[in-house]
């Protein structure tokens, strides 16, 4: 025997539809909201400082909470020159892991080895940062910082670049401190452009002869490297914006007389992650709060250009195929 | 014919892009292995500093003056409070925004803006969430707070939800869209119950790896939850975390101070490797 259907009770929908395209708009919305709530509120807090001292903050390496003196040069340069060294060890590092894990290793090998580089990045940053104080810096100071000094003394330029107190804090451990932990993006990064190549175009090379080292300069490199600069920039933007690590073994010293690599030194996240706590309010805290702004200001241009160079290559990619 | 001369030169230029390759490939080893270097090092000192440090009382005990004998307990209860308000406070929103990404809108300008806007968000430096927390929640009240550090913890569980949910659920195929739409569900029922169960163990690797990324946190929580020495669930004081308190004891002279901190840093290192490694195993068994 049949039983009637059911009455259309289910029926629930244009209402409920409705509410629920709107409860997910505004979510959506709402992370755009957050940008704009950031950028505004940051200027707010900062707005007595820039009043006060303008563009000449970017310029001034005076930080004097006593007479209310603020530049930020100091900490500009410290997060500059931090980010740089740790561009210059991570790149070719990172170079030479997408190469291996793209075309050398065996392919058993391949996801326990990139698994293992992935974790490199998601160990905390504070792990990084007591390593990098109690363990890597006493490390450094003895076996690479003390026989450079002895080395490179009274040779000119590179003889000031090593010079300073060698107790394994300052801009050149923070900045190899942050290559370890920006190496695991940039070659994820790599890999995953370098796998879009198309198997087609390495193949010809091999075929006509072409070493590994090639076929990756002369096929790989060239039709990847929007994805290769994106990649840099993603782990700039990382390494600039990184705070725990670097405050541990920066030193926090608000100076910059010497070219010194081994000179404690001061960066923006580390400036702001020790002294803001404990600002008064007014112009010290709006100058921190300056900081914070010329921190995001500069991530957000870098992580702009990295994804716009990103998308490009997607898009080319989609044209070829 | 080939003059031996002209062989000779041939067979040394091969030679020597041999020996090009052969060099750029010991380069791209021992990349590697720096790269590995790098994570068996911490990893062992962690393991083996934090070992050193941690032990029953470090479970129970309240977090010590200098010198005294103590724990991180407060420190333990506080860090999983927070994050565990952050993660029930971002995961809604982050998986109805995505949502909104993945069904709603796949390509009008509203949805790439807030694409573009997640992406950035998604690496912006945490301390500036820190800030813009202070400047809106800490600064107003007078008082630094539990609430505040839920709150920029979940601002930064947002964007890692967003992104995984999105990408989740457009791998759904769009002919278990169709046939529940045959049947006549109304979309939130296609959405709630077909697409987003479809990819559930993706939504759900998501908010672990964010779950990892705040556990291990402290940016956010210096000038927003800051720190206690005692014990507290009031979200209206300021609470300890397992971060901060590390922050503070690896910093400073006493060595019972430092021991504890590695001993948070181990479980610390312990609950994010862990959490992520659970993460991966999820993902592996959908694939």
């Amino acid at each position: 025997m049949n039983s009637a259907p059911p009455r259309q009770t289910a029926r629930s929908g244009p209402l409920v539809d409705q509410i629920f395209g709107w409860v997910a708009k505004s979510c959506a919305v709402l992370t755009l909201g957050l940008l704009i709530a950031i950028l505004a509120s940051l200027t707010l807090s900062a707005w007595p400082a820039i009043e006060r001292f303008g563009f000449s903050f970017l310029t001034s390496t005076v930080w004097d909470p006593v007479k209310e003196e603020f530049g930020g040069l100091v900490m500009i340069y410290g997060t500059v020159a931090t980010s740089l060294i740790a561009l210059v060890i991570a790149v070719p590092v990172s170079f030479g892991i997408a190469l291996f894990l793209t075309e050398l290793s065996p392919a058993w090998l391949r996801r326990p080895l990139g698994t293992a580089i992935e974790l490199l990045a998601a160990v905390p940053s504070i792990v990084y940062g007591m390593w990098g104080l109690l363990v890597f810096g006493p490390v450094l100071a003895e076996y690479v910082q003390t026989p450079l000094q002895s080395a490179f003394d009274g040779v000119p330029y590179l003889g000031a670049l090593v010079s300073g107190p060698p107790v394994g804090i300052g801009l050149l451990s923070a900045g190899i401190i942050l290559a370890i932990m920006i190496i695991p993006f940039i070659a994820a990064v790599m890999r995953d452009v370098f796998e879009v190549t198309p198997p087609l175009l390495k193949e010809s090379a091999y075929g006509l002869g072409a070493t590994t080292w090639e076929v990756v300069t002369k096929v790989v490199l060239p039709y990847t490297k929007t994805g290769v600069i994106g990649g840099i920039m993603l782990g700039l933007g990382r390494a600039i914006g990184e705070t725990m690590a670097v405050t541990f073994v920066i030193g926090n010293f608000n100076q910059l007389d010497s070219l010194s690599l081994f000179q404690a030194a001061n960066s923006i996240t580390s400036a702001l992650a020790n002294e803001f706590a404990e600002a008064g309010e007014g112009l010290h805290q709006g100058a921190l709060m300056y900081l914070g702004l010329v921190l995001f200001f500069i991530t957000f241009v870098i992580l702009t250009l990295s994804k716009l160079l990103l998308s490009q290559l997607r898009k080319s990619e989609g044209a070829t195929t | 014919m080939m003059s031996a001369e002209m062989k000779q030169m041939r067979a040394a230029k091969f030679a020597q892009r041999n020996r090009l390759n052969y060099v750029a490939t010991v380069l791209a080893l021992s990349a590697m292995a720096f790269g590995l270097f790098w994570l068996f090092w911490i990893l062992i000192e962690t393991v083996r500093l934090g070992i050193g440090g941690l032990s029953y009382a470090t479970l129970t005990e309240m977090t010590p003056p200098p010198n005294e004998e103590g724990g991180l307990a407060n420190a333990i209860y506080g860090s999983a409070l927070m994050v565990g308000l952050a993660t029930l406070v971002g995961t809604p929103i982050g998986v109805m925004a995505g949502i909104y990404l993945a069904e709603f809108d796949r390509t009008g300008w509203l949805a790439n803006v807030t694409r573009f806007v997640n992406d950035i968000l998604l690496s912006a430096p945490s301390i500036v969430i820190g800030l813009f927390i202070y400047a809106i929640a800490v600064n107003p009240l007078k008082t630094f707070s539990a609430a505040a550090g839920v709150l920029a913890l979940a601002l930064i569980v947002i964007p890692v939800v967003i992104r995984t949910t999105e990408n989740m659920l457009q791998l759904v195929p769009a002919g278990l869209r169709e046939a529940a739409y045959a049947l006549g569900a109304p979309k939130w029922k296609v959405i709630l119950s077909i697409t987003l169960k479809a990819a559930r163990a993706g939504v759900i690797t998501g908010v672990l790896l964010a779950v990892a990324r705040i556990a291990g946190e402290t940016a956010p929580l210096l000038f927003t939850a800051l720190s206690n020495q005692f014990w507290t669930s009031s979200l209206g004081q300021p609470m300890a975390s397992l971060p901060v308190t590390i922050f503070k004891f690896a910093m400073s002279p006493y060595e019972n101070w430092q021991k504890l901190a590695w001993a948070g840093v181990f479980l610390i290192t312990l609950a994010v490797l862990g959490l992520n490694i659970v993460a991966r195993v999820l993902t592996r068994q959908k694939t």
